[in-house]
This record gives structure tokens, sequence and C-alpha cells, in this order.
């Protein structure tokens, strides 16, 4: 059991979760069913889900093929220059989804509507798929495909029947995973004006200020969005990790790709330049040649500081709501343990759009003190990247042994003594990894900050936003740029993190 | 008759020479142990023959089948010769009778194949578990019987052991055995473990430096290693200085007659396996001071003084022998003429 301090902890980052949550589902019974299927069963409703799934889908399933054929020419094969590849093949993580969006929309009318997003987002979504494919290829052992082939098979049938299975659980929470970020995606299919349920939302909420039918959709997107979640948590369960015999860390044999090399690298290059050199070339045009390049340029150091204002302390609530949950599943066991250890997956199934909305919704109604204040922005923040500094935290907090608070109270410490004393020491790899990845995803966060942010406070990415709505791509452009900057940082940690074993 | 030939079999990775020039012949039906300190070219070797990835020099040739030679490589999957890895490796997304079936046609797996390869190696009954569900022996003698299922000339088998416990070991290593020898399959046995090749194998090849060093029977591979860096490499060692002359050698520890073609006349050491070395009754053998002994169960390893030669001999644990041990060798010695390091 743990200790009491602890699960008073957890129970704050719980009941934040649960606001959403019972804002949708209170909304749906105020409606009551004559309500819900009135707003809801409209041929307009009916298009945003089409919208939304076809998008879903067609990325997930094109990035899912891309990412797995690029990992695995990277990793198996012997494609020249692979340690290029494999950082290329990775970079457009640091181009966030909305920026590679205004620069691709900005280029012209095909490069919009929904060719123009699954293109896009495609080209933004395969790393997601490439980095898990490729540490899920590297842990797995070789011998596999030798004993495959020393039963007859050839190298492609070796790959169907051998590696493709051992590797679909990560595949299968990637593609998941890009699922779920297609969802919730907001700021790009804005730029590309594709109607999908998070725009709608945002139409609802700040064009016809109709909160109750914002609502309802919130919640439609909410249900489409856990069982993603959910799915993905399933996949992660079944990871197994088949370890590598010790003592024959042998190089893999890379296969010869033969005549098909060129055709091969051809497809990297072009990945690379559509995915990442395109958008960058775009902004870099509208940096020195756009007709309102120059305007507004006086006002990115502040919008740069205001970014990190929100973005620090946000990151410090993140961390600290997180540390509980984390030590509750890996010092102990019981429901709360097993509890907090779900609590991210049910997270990932709340679009940032959903949980800004309610948040709006139940400070105006409840709590019109915390309104328009920086409080309430930091406990969206909070909700929407737990998951991500309990990730972070996580790593360090499985190698504490949890003997060590025990033995902290045998020699007279109290439950938390012990725990501030014996096991926070150990915990601060961690608690840094996740302050420096938390801040810096806020940063470039969009879609709570347009919803939350007080009264005439500006950030790198709302000052991005209005200038690109005002179709202003000059002024835009360096506060763009300043996002693709700050973005580089997390993904060469995180890049070099998962390319750098072996 | 040759099963397996190799002829200058050489290999390098990233410009370092692996294997330099690789003479082996499997006799059919025989299981080969191919026995050598981790570094040597063993698995190496087992990869080129397996054809996982070619040689660059040197012929392979199984049966009438010429596999690798100058512009010749047969690629793995058209050598039928089985394969089980380190560790077993197992399918993990397969359940044990579909581990068994991997190598086989549709048509041979619908047969009874897989029925036979379930009951020879004892496994009937667990053919719907997973891997994971059994125990390690288990997952040893299910990869053997994927690797034997689909009949192939040949099987080698990668450190099979190495993964499991002391005591299960020798029970597997036993198992296997016999299975090898009951389908008759021709096998090679990587190890690094001499008790492993001892009891396993019908010939042994001793690799060093990428070369085969000595090809023998386990019982001449012992008594009479090729040179001393195989003789460390087979089991433990006494190295004696002696004259030689006539068929006997003159050491601290009395005369004892010696094997090997020699010069009439020589100085050199000889080789003894400790047991060799034995208590004798009071008045014979040689009278020897002893320095130390520990004291280890079924024996104690003590230090005693030969002349002025400090050797540690393994005594039997229960007797508490005094400052003077009376010593003599037992059996024929190994003699070298010229030996670099000392065991």
């Amino acid at each position: 059991m743990p200790p009491l301090w602890l699960a008073v902890a957890i129970l704050i980052p719980f009941a934040l979760v649960a606001v959403p949550i019972a804002y949708v589902a209170v909304n749906a019974i105020e409606a009551g069913p004559s309500g819900i299927l009135r707003d809801l069963i409209r041929p307009y409703t009916l298009n945003l889900l089409v919208n939304t799934l076809v998008l879903a889908v067609s990325v997930t399933i094109l990035a899912g093929v891309i990412g797995t054929a690029a990992a695995w020419c990277t990793e198996r094969c012997d494609l020249p220059g692979r340690r290029w590849w494999r950082l290329a093949t990775s970079l457009p993580l640091a181009m966030p989804a909305y920026v590679s969006s205004f620069a691709w929309s900005s280029l012209g009318p095909a490069f919009q509507e929904m060719r123009g997003a699954i293109l896009i987002l495609t080209l933004y979504s395969v790393p997601l798929v490439y980095l898990p494919i490729c540490a899920a290829l590297r842990s797995l052992d070789p011998s596999f495909e030798d004993v495959a082939r020393s039963l007859g098979h050839g190298r492609w049938r070796s790959f169907w029947r051998v590696v493709l299975p051992q590797i679909s659980p990560a595949l299968g929470g990637a593609a998941l995973l890009v699922a779920s970020h297609m969802l919730a995606e907001f700021g790009a299919l804005s730029f590309l004006r594709v109607e999908t349920f998070t725009t709608a939302i945002f139409e609802k909420y700040t064009g016809e200020f109709n909160n109750s039918a914002a609502a309802l959709l919130a919640g439609v997107l909410m249900l489409i969005c856990l069982p993603v979640a959910f799915g993905e948590a399933a996949f992660r369960k079944r990871r197994r990790f088949s370890r590598i015999p010790r003592g024959s860390a042998r190089a893999v044999s890379l296969i010869p790709l033969g005549r098909l090399k060129p055709l091969v690298v051809f497809g990297f290059v072009t990945l690379t330049l559509l995915a990442f050199f395109v958008p960058l070339a775009t902004l870099g045009f509208w940096l020195w040649d756009g007709t309102s390049t120059g305007q507004g340029i006086g006002r990115v150091v502040p919008a740069l500081l205001n970014s990190v204002g929100y973005a620090l302390p946000g990151a410090v609530v993140t961390t600290l709501l997180a540390v509980p949950l984390v030590v509750a599943t890996t010092q102990f066991r019981g429901r709360l343990a097993a509890w907090s250890d779900r609590l991210p997956y049910l997270v990932h199934g709340l679009p940032g759009i959903t949980v800004a909305l309610a948040a709006v919704a139940v400070a105006i109604t409840w709590v019109p003190a915390i309104y328009q204040t920086v409080l309430l922005v930091m406990l969206v923040y909070a909700v929407l990247y737990l998951p991500l500094a309990q990730s972070a935290v996580r790593a360090s907090a499985e190698l504490v042994p949890r003997e060590l608070e025990d033995v902290a109270r045998s020699l007279g410490k109290p439950p938390f003594m012990a725990f501030v004393l014996a096991t926070l020491p150990n915990l601060a790899p961690g608690i840094g990894a996740a302050l420096a990845l938390v801040a810096l995803q806020l940063m470039r966060e969009l879609t709570a900050m347009l919803l939350l942010a007080p009264a005439g406070v500006v950030t790198l990415s709302t000052e991005f936003w209005s200038y690109t709505s005002d179709r202003a791509y000059g002024a835009a452009a360096p506060f763009a740029a300043a996002l693709v900057l700050i973005s580089g940082v997390p993904v060469y940690i995180f890049t070099m993190k998962t390319l750098s074993s072996r | 008759m040759t099963m397996l030939g190799l002829r200058g079999v050489q290999k390098s990775y990233a410009g370092n020479r692996v294997l330099h020039g690789v003479d082996l012949d499997v006799p059919a039906g025989n299981v080969v142990a191919l026995l050598g300190a981790s570094g040597c070219g063993k698995t190496t070797l087992l990869r080129l023959i397996a054809g996982f990835e070619p040689a660059e020099a040197g012929r392979i040739v199984l049966g009438d089948r010429v596999l690798e030679a100058p512009g010749v490589h047969v690629p793995a999957e058209r050598r039928q010769i089985g394969y089980v890895p380190q560790e077993g490796t197992l399918f993990p997304h397969l359940t044990v009778r579909d581990n068994i079936g991997f190598g086989l046609t549709r048509a041979e797996r619908r047969g009874s194949r897989v029925h036979e390869m379930l009951q020879l190696t004892g496994l009937t009954g667990l053919e719907h578990r997973y891997p994971h569900q059994i125990s390690g022996g288990q997952q040893q003698r299910t990869a053997l019987a994927r690797a034997l299922a689909p009949g192939p000339g040949l099987v080698l088998l990668d450190e099979p052991f190495a993964a499991l416990d002391q005591a299960l070991r020798r029970s597997v290593c036993a198992d296997v055995v016999a299975l090898l020898h009951a389908t008759g399959a021709t096998a090679i046995l990587v190890t690094h473990d001499p008790q492993e090749a001892f009891v396993s194998a019908d010939l042994i090849a001793v690799m060093l430096r990428g070369e085969i060093a000595q090809l023998a029977d386990p019982m001449t591979l012992y008594r009479w290693p090729a040179d001393a860096e195989i003789a460390r490499l087979t089991g433990a060692t006494i190295f004696l200085p002696a004259t030689h002359q006539d068929g006997f050698a003159e050491t601290v520890l009395g005369r004892v007659r010696v094997q090997a073609d020699l010069p009439r006349l020589g100085v050199g050491t000889i080789l003894l396996r400790p047991e060799q070395i034995v208590l004798a009754a009071p008045g014979t053998g040689v009278a020897c001071r002893r320095l130390s002994s520990v004291f280890r169960g079924d024996h104690s390893m003590t230090t005693v003084l030969a002349g002025d030669t400090e050797l540690e001999i393994p005594l039997p644990g229960w007797e508490q022998p005094g400052e003077l041990l009376h010593l003599q060798i037992r059996g024929d010695a190994m003699f070298f003429e010229d030996v670099q390091g000392r065991g």
C-alpha cells in the first residue's frame, strides 16, 4: 500500500484528467438524447467524421509503410551513408506540423485541402514510425533471420514470416500513435483548410460561440480517440524484447541492395527533400522576400520570452504532478499503482482541443477567478503533457530499488522523509529529462494556447497563428523559424538516444 | 565417407583476417565439436558453412555439392544445412508445432513429419505451447527439432547450451547428442567448453587463431595434444622441465616414459595432466615439501616444492598429508622440445 501522502498526491492528476471527461459527459446529459440526435445526426457531422477518418487512416497507412521501409533500409541493407539517412529521416520531427503545413500551403492551393493534408502530414508522421521500428529492428536478434534462411526461406520471405510478426507490436503501437496524433491535430488542418472535428470544434467555439455544440463534437472526437489510445496501450504490453545473445555482439550482415540501390537512394533523397528541405526553403523564402517580411519583427523577442515564461513553469507543474504517479507505479503494487500506470493512455485519448475547451467552460462557470490566468494554462498543460513527463521520470525510477526506502525507514525515517531522502535524489536524471522535454514541447504548443492565453499575451505560436491567418506569411516566418530552432533540440536528443545504441 | 569438406577457407572482417585458410573434413554421421577460445573464428567458420556470408577464398563441398568456390556461393536458403543458434532462438510468435514446421512445405506440414519430430524429441503434448511457456531444455530440443525436420544433410549448433544453467546443461547436452545419433545426423557443434566437447563429440577440431590446429578423437586430444596451447585449451596442465633420452624423460619427479617422434637426446618440457601425479607409498616416489593446500571438497589443491620447482596438484581431499609428501608420476607423458610460456 502506498503511504497517505502519495495517495493524496496521485489524486490531483486524476481529478484534473477527470474534468474534461466529466464536462463532455455533463454536456451530453444536458443535451439529452433528442438534443444529441438533433445536433449530431446531420450531413455536416457525417462529413466531419468522414474527413477525420479518411485523414487519420490514410496518413497512418502511408506513414506506416514508408517508415517501416525506411527503417529496414537504414538498419538492414547496405544503403550508402546509413548514418546520415538515419538523421535525415528523423529531421521532420523538428518541424511542428503546423509550420510545415504553413510552408506547403503558402506554395499554392495544390497543397491544400485533403490531398495536401495527407501528403504533408504523412511526411510529418514518417519519423514517428521510423524511430520505433529502427529500435525494434535493432533489438531483434539477427539469428531469427539466419534460422529462417537455413530452413530454406529467402530474404524476402524471412522478412514477411519472421521479422514482420516480431516487429508488429512496435509497428502497431507506432501506427496508433500516428492515428491519435492525426485525430487530435488542429493547427495544420486549419492552415490546410480541411474540416475535421478539431477545426469544427474550434470554429463552433470561437466563431459561433456555440459552447454546447462544440462540447458535443468534442465528445464524439473523444469517443474516437479513446479506443485508439487503449489500442496503443495493448500493443505496448505485447511488446516482447527478444534479447540479443550475450557475447556475440557481431555486426548484422547487411543485405545487398544490388541494382535497386540507386532507386532506394533516390527515394531517401526525395523523402528528405519533401519532408524537411522544401518547407525549410519556403520558410527561408518568406523570411527574406515576403511582402510582409519585417512586420512584427520587434515582437519576436517578447513572444519568445513569453513562450519561455509559460513553458518553464508549465514543465515544473507537469513534472511535479507526474513524479507521484511514477513512484506509485514503480515502487508499489495494488489498484492505485495500476491506475497510475494506465492514466497516460487515458490522457492520450483526450484531444488537446477537448481539454482546452473543457477547461475554459469549467473555469468560467465554477472558478471564474482562474479564467484568463496563467494557472489555468498550467493546469491544461499538466494534463496534456503528463504522459511525456511520466515516461521520462519512469526511465530513472525503474532503476531505483524499492529496498532503498525500506532501508531509510529501518534507520528511523518516516515514510515521506524516506522518499525524499532515499528515492527522490535518484530520480534526478529522469526529472531533469522530464522538465526539458515538457518545456520544449510547451514552447511549440498551439491549440491550448489559442483558447486559453490571457488577453494580450502573445507567444511564438499564437503570433505565428495570427499572422498566418491574415496571410502575412513574411511576418509569420521569423516566428516559425524560431519554433523550428527550438524543436530541433529535443529532436536531436531524442534521435541520438534512439539511434545511438550499437 | 566424407560429408563436408573445407579447403583453404578464408574470411576477413574490416581488414582483419579472421580465418586463415581452414581445412576440415567431417565424416558422415559424426558429431564434430569445434573447440576454441572466444575470438578464434569458430562462429565465423560456422556462418560460412551455413552460407550466411560468402567466403573470400577456398572451397566448401557438402557430399557432392559444391557450396562455395571461386565464383560460386550457394545462398543459405538453398544449402539444406540446419542451424541451431545460441539460446535456440525460437520464433516467439509461433507455437512449438509451427516452429518445427517452419522449414517444411505446406504438404509436409500437413503430413506426419512434425508429429514424428515431436515424438523423437519428447515434446508431444507441448505442440500448442508458445516458446515462453516451455522450459529452457524444451526450447533447446524444439530448436533442434526445427533444424532436423526438413532432413538436412548437416546440422550446425552454435554454443547451443551456453544459455542454460549448469545443472540443465549436462542433461540437455546428453539429450541432444542422443538425438543426433538417433537420427544419424552429421553435426558440427561449436563450443568453448572442453568438457562439453569431450562428452558430445566423435571428433574434436581445435581452432586457434583462424586455423584448425588439431583434429582428433577426444581421448587422443586429451592425452596427446599437438602442442602446449592445445593442451591448455583441453584441460588442466602441469609442465615439468625434462631431459629426454631414448624414450624416457628425467624430471624432478623421476623418470617417465614419453611419447612422440623425438630426437634421441634433448632438453625440453613434459606435459602431464594433474591426475597423473599421485601419492606414493612412503619410501617410494620422490619426497616433496608441502607448502600449502586449499580444501575443495572432493580434492585439496596442494602446492608442493619438488626440487626447486613449485607444483600445484590436486590430491584426494580426505587425506591429511604431512609436511613431507611422496609423489610419483602415473602413465606416459608428452614431451615438447621447446615450449614458449610454460603453463
